[in-house]
């Protein structure tokens, strides 16, 4: 398995299936763990790097983690390969640009991803499409288990795991759900719910993109806490709780619009396609916008033409780095806006 | 200016007061001032003075910066991280400094994580054997708190007897 390979099709995690896939994108859960006896990775010399490295790839490569299991040394890979794995949500922006010997397993099409040498030794990831949680914890617990059956986690009874960041402390684990909600956004109620999730302990950022705004209606809910509760607490706490009440707050308000703004929304929707259809230049930006309207769209059966993988592919294949390599070349920004809409207008016009 | 409450001697305290936004201003001979709790000893002996200025720049201001600084610089033996290298990186530099910077990472460790101190969750099946106990006896305190805090008290004798065939 290549990089250029999974360049050109989606994630599994993305394919647009799953429990409550029109609001919940995908879950994904990911665990902090660091090696016995080693210094955290800002202390850790050159050569300790790389023992850590060796150890953990043959560790976690005997585990059985179902099909297309591939390693990628992180550190080799040219800078747009690193960019394309950071677009998949295979490995961090961090991790991508870190120092010192640093490497990737990847597997099960994409559904678990190991970042090593990241600010932990050992960070593992497992993705799965819809609101999936606890199908995601099983997975990764049982994926811990066979790791720590041959190396020592450094672990202490009061802290539990013990990470580089105390942030991280204890469960070292990090419960995520990706939400696409643009009926709560358009109604204005968005601010206002964000604003009463900030009391709860999560922290919200957006999906694409760097920083913390949400571009196209997108949001990524997460735990700050680690330390105290458990893992199945976390869990249960996301899936019976927290999003539950998200999901219902964005079907009302999408049925709200249904109901008393047809003609808004269908404007909308149907604008959108319009200069994805036609548009000859498009920034990352736009087609973020746009496509998240058409997403709606096709969610709410106002467009029936496209299906719903089809515009999740475009959110992927449409990245930067995404351009470049399946154009195997490098492009500057205003080749990649000519591009990105070609790939739009012929993806959309075909069906 | 003539005392607002004897209308006599002269005012020579002047208090200003501002309550919910409204300035107050109320003019008072010494006597009436005093009458009223707002005695100020109108001559203070030098060397009082003098001595309530030295202690209030001497020990209390002094004493806790350097007791900070003190913090600050003291070092993990295994990997000589300090408290001043974390508040800069954000990140420490190995699992020993838990240990030993533990005192002070305690506090930050308490406003990251909502209050709370000890781990509730996984424990690796490698675990040493005492330290899984460790967690579970800590766990059960935790629990055997609850149940009184909720006046539960069968439940909490009940905690109370497995704490005690832990140990």
């Amino acid at each position: 398995m290549k990089l250029e390979n999974i360049s050109k099709q989606i994630s599994k995690w993305f394919d647009g299936s799953g429990p409550h896939s029109d609001i919940v994108i995908s879950s994904r859960i990911r665990l902090a763990r660091n090696i016995a006896g080693y210094e955290f990775l800002p202390r850790l010399k050159p050569d300790r790097q790389a023992e850590i490295l060796e150890k953990l790839k043959t560790a976690i490569l005997s585990v059985n983690l179902g099909e297309e299991v591939f390693f990628i040394d992180v550190a080799e890979s040219s800078t747009l390969e690193q960019d394309l794995m950071v677009e998949r949500h295979l490995i961090s922006h961090r991790h991508a640009r870190g120092q010192g010997p640093r490497g990737a397993v990847i597997a099960g099409v994409e559904s678990f991803t190991a970042m090593i040498n990241e600010e932990d030794h050992l960070r593992l990831q497992v993705f799965k499409n819809g609101l999936q949680l606890t199908e995601c914890l099983q997975e990764i617990n049982k994926i811990d288990d066979e790791i720590e059956k041959q190396v020592e986690y450094a672990f202490s009874p009061k802290y539990g795991y013990l990470t580089a960041c105390p942030t991280n402390l204890g469960t070292g684990i990090r419960v995520s759900v990706m939400l696409h909600l643009p009926a709560l956004k358009m109604t204005g109620q968005i601010e206002k719910f964000f604003n009463a999730t900030g009391d709860t302990d999560l922290t919200v950022r957006g999906l694409f993109g760097e920083g913390t705004e949400a571009i196209g209606d997108f949001y990524q809910l997460s735990n700050q806490i680690t330390l105290g509760v458990s893992e199945a607490q976390i869990v249960e706490e996301f899936n019976n709780d927290i999003v539950p009440k998200i999901i219902d707050y964005e079907t009302l308000a999408r049925e709200e619009l249904l109901s008393s703004q047809k003609a808004v929304l269908d404007d909308k929707i149907q604008r959108a396609m319009g200069v994805l259809k036609s548009a000859r230049l498009i920034s990352s930006q736009e087609a973020l916008f746009l496509l998240s309207n058409v997403r709606l769209g096709v969610n709410l059966g106002r467009i029936t033409d496209i299906d719903i993988s089809t515009v999740n592919e475009l959110f992927m294949l449409t990245q930067p780095a995404h351009l470049q390599m399946n154009n195997q070349k490098i492009l500057d920004p205003k080749q990649r806006d000519i591009v990105r809409a070609e790939i739009i207008r012929k993806r959309l016009s075909t069906k | 200016m003539q005392c607002q409450r004897c209308k006599e001697q002269t005012a020579t305290i002047h208090l200003t007061e501002i309550n919910n936004g409204q300035r107050q201003e109320t003019h008072l001979c010494e006597e009436c001032a005093e009458r009223e709790g707002l005695a100020i000893k109108s001559q203070i002996p030098l060397n009082e003075l003098l001595t309530t200025l030295l202690a209030s720049q001497s020990s209390p201001k002094t004493e806790p910066v350097a007791k900070v600084a003190a913090e600050d610089e003291k070092s993990c033996s295994s990997c000589g991280m300090t408290m001043k290298e974390f508040h800069k990186g954000r990140l420490l530099g190995c699992a020993n400094d838990y240990e030993e910077l533990g005192e002070s990472l305690d506090p930050i460790i308490e406003k990251n994580q909502g209050g709370n101190t000890i781990h509730k969750g996984k424990v690796p099946a490698n675990a040493p054997e005492d330290s899984k106990k460790q967690i579970e006896i800590l766990n059960l305190r935790r629990q055997l708190e609850d149940a009184i805090e909720n006046e539960d008290y069968e439940n909490a004798a009940q905690i109370r007897d497995r704490i005690e065939h832990l140990q």
